[in-house]
């Protein structure tokens, strides 16, 4: 297939798949996050980690609605305040649905399954009856439109960079919160051991209220961000949700680290082999890839070392 | 509960409707069609259908709920301006038409189920339904069992034609061959890269676009792609396009993907001013979501656009606006969709019967010269003559018209040579 082409042709399309290929990185890490937290963390298996997700983009499109409307000069700046409205929005919600549901869960882990799907289908027909079955068009601001021309052959999609800043941002944000700040050993206490940390005076359902809210608000900004790529409708999260599970549990559940190795190795390998095949084949082989990975290692790439 | 007729309405339309019935005194003041001087139930209706000597029941059977609400909103919008315009019009057969709209809730399945229950307990004449290939194939041999008439609204791949069913949408062949001659002989284009999404309907047309270009128009595919129901991420194959060249871009991607696929074709540099791309999945329903600055410039190529500028359809999309709202965009389905509860009483009445036989023996040549398309005829395989058309897409999420085929078109849902 190369035949044809120009050295310099080549080379700017390998830089350009190259670039395709990190973005798709970011994705995954973004929408990763927020359930490593959640998952990784807490253990429980967030069925409505999608639907938090389209919280942050239709708070996203009121934000843009609204100054559209009524602060049209400063249109060019909404997305900022917009994410952190979504992060805020997304994270209440989660706080809330952890006081009326998920903490009643926590010696039944599996039933936080059933649970969270049973919210998922709640809140996207709430979705349905408050913003329609239609989906929603997310006016951007110019400058996040088009693309950076490098050279004259290589342009580099000015959305994937935005997303790509973001994704190392809050990566950094969450890495610091959990391993450097006193509440993030509290979190790292009660995972482990959860009597034991309330012995030594931690409250522990508090840890775990924030927790799950945390989690849920980075999906908020997650779906706040992929406004820009995708689609904002009551089903959309569905289009999210087995990807972000693939990614965590592949990378082992209770690693940040273990997430982004896996984010990495999974849309490299898909957008590697989506470049020499088709779409479907590459999606089908990255699958194979990670289950027969899996099967060799159960517990994921990166496991806690704890005893058992 | 779910035998309630307006079940699965969200609240905005109940909103309307029951603003509508506000304004129910205003219209007894009009001269009202008065029901019951038709012919005798007996002589139209010999085979137990739930028909009365004043009214007649049909079904509405789409999706309310779930993925596809989507995209079945529009039509089932369509079906029930329709209904309200013939029952003003004097009904059917001096019969008003009562609907029961049943939610198949984007579940085939369902939509089996409630197909059945219209037509066994309810006994409906007629059932104006199913969106997807999926859902009409579930559909399909219970309407055959039961001896029931479904009207399906969407374009499709073809490849079917019953006794029991209407397509007022454009099979394949009729929806494709007329863009694919003009995209040829106005861009002279000789090149085509294909991308749909992975199930019967993109890889059936693509087939079908396969061979017309290498057998008829001497041109050549490039790339031909598919990806799963619900990709987001395609920066690979725009990558890919971008290394192949190629004159046209053929899509036929559908749903959340659609969104995804064109915002990132504009953030990847495609201008579409420039770089030809021709869809035949993306209407004005889509385009709301995709947002028109992200798909300017490209041509769709169906048959009906909402800036079509003809008496019928001048007619059609203020009276659409004023039962749905101002803001409702409406796109192919939903003209097709509203073309079935006309056809369904054209062919009524050339048969002077409800019975289904006798519909189904009636149907072929019957017209309806008031579609907002302009004219439809229905073919003797139960598909509907109609224009192609190519548009453009501007702005302001609407398309422009730039061709369309001197003729009707003739459906062919069998098409020899391209299989």
């Amino acid at each position: 297939m190369f035949g044809d082409y120009s050295i310099g042709d080549l080379g700017s399309i390998f830089v350009m798949q190259g670039f395709a290929g990190l973005i798709l990185f970011s994705v995954y890490v973004l929408m990763a996050l927020g359930l490593a937290i959640i998952f990784g963390q807490m253990g429980v298996i967030n069925m409505a980690h999608g639907e938090f997700m389209i919280l942050g983009a239709y708070v996203t499109w009121m934000t843009s609605n609204f100054f559209q409307a009524f602060l049209p000069s400063l249109f060019s700046g909404y997305f900022f305040l917009a994410m952190i409205l979504a992060f805020l929005a997304s994270g209440a919600l989660g706080m809330l649905v952890e006081w009326a549901l998920i903490r009643h869960l926590y010696k039944r882990p599996l039933d936080t399954l059933l649970a969270t799907w049973g919210l998922s289908l709640m809140l996207q027909q709430a979705y349905r009856s408050i913003f329609g079955a239609r989906e929603v068009g997310v006016d951007l601001p110019q400058w996040m439109l088009g693309s950076l021309k490098v050279t004259d052959s290589i342009e580099v999609p000015i959305n994937g960079v935005f997303v790509m800043g973001l994704t190392v941002l809050i990566t950094v944000v969450v890495a610091y919160v959990l391993y450097k700040s006193r509440w993030g050993r509290q979190v790292r206490a009660v995972v482990q051991n959860r009597i034991m940390a309330g012995a030594v005076g931690i409250n522990t359902e508090k840890v775990d209220r924030y927790t799950f809210g945390l989690g849920c608000g980075i999906a908020g900004i997650a779906g706040s961000a992929f406004t820009m790529i995708g689609s904002t409708g009551p089903t959309s999260g569905q289009l999210y949700i087995v990807d972000t599970f693939l990614v965590v549990v592949f990378g082992g559940a209770a690693s940040l680290l273990g997430t982004i190795a896996s984010a990495f190795s999974i849309s490299q390998t898909q957008s590697t082999l989506e470049f020499f095949m088709s779409g479907s084949m590459a999606k089908v082989l990255t699958l194979l890839a990670v289950v027969g990975i899996l099967m060799l290692r159960p517990q994921g790439l990166f496991a806690l070392k704890v005893r058992k | 509960m779910s035998d309630e007729p307006n079940k699965g309405l969200q609240s905005p339309l109940r909103r309307k409707l029951l603003m509508g019935a506000a304004a129910l005194p205003l219209i007894s003041i009009l001269p009202r069609p008065s029901f019951g001087a038709g012919p005798a139930t007996a002589t139209v209706n010999t085979t137990g259908l739930a028909v009365t000597d004043t009214e007649v029941t049909v079904g509405i059977l789409h999706s309310a709920t779930g993925t596809m609400a989507i995209s079945e909103t529009g039509s089932i919008q369509a079906e029930k301006l329709a209904i309200e315009q013939i029952n003003a019009a004097g009904g059917v057969l001096g019969r008003k038409i009562k609907f029961i709209q049943e939610d198949g809730a984007s579940d085939w399945p369902t939509f089996a189920e409630k197909a059945k229950k219209l037509l066994v307990n309810d006994k409906v004449a007629a059932i104006m339904g199913c969106w997807t290939s999926a859902s009409r194939k579930a559909v399909l041999p219970v309407v055959e069992q039961y001896n029931g008439m479904l009207y399906y609204p969407t374009f499709y791949e073809g490849l079917e034609q019953s006794k029991n069913v209407i397509y007022t949408g454009q099979e394949a062949t009729q929806q494709i061959l007329a863009g694919l001659n003009w995209i040829a002989k106005e861009k002279g284009a000789k090149s085509f890269f294909f991308i749909g999404s992975d199930y019967i309907w993109p890889r059936t047309s693509n087939k079908i676009a396969r061979k017309h270009v290498e057998n008829v128009l001497k041109g050549k595919v490039v790339g031909e792609e598919y990806y799963a129901l619900g990709s987001t991420q395609f920066n690979s194959v725009i990558n890919k396009i971008k290394l192949t060249k190629p004159d046209v871009i053929f899509t036929d991607v559908v749903g959340g993907s659609n969104v995804a696929f064109y915002k990132q074709l504009k953030a990847a540099g495609v201008d579409l001013s420039k770089q030809a791309l021709l869809t035949i999945s993306v209407t004005e329903d889509e385009i709301d979501g995709i947002g028109g600055e992200n798909i300017a410039g490209a041509y769709a190529c169906m048959k009906y656009f909402q800036s079509l500028d003809n008496a019928n359809n001048k007619a059609f999309v203020p009276a659409f606006k004023k039962l749905w709202g101002e803001k409702t965009v409406i796109g192919d389905v939903t003209q097709a969709g509203y073309l079935g509860p006309w056809l369904w009483k054209l062919t009524c009445e050339k048969a002077g019967s409800f019975d289904v036989d006798k519909i189904a023996a009636a149907s072929p040549g019957v017209e309806f010269k008031e579609a907002p398309e302009g004219y439809v005829r229905i073919h003797e395989n139960h598909h509907l003559w109609s224009k192609t058309r190519v548009g453009r897409a501007k702005l302001d999420g609407q398309f422009e018209l730039i061709f369309e085929t001197s003729d009707l078109v003739e459906p062919d849902p069998f098409p020899k040579g391209y299989q």
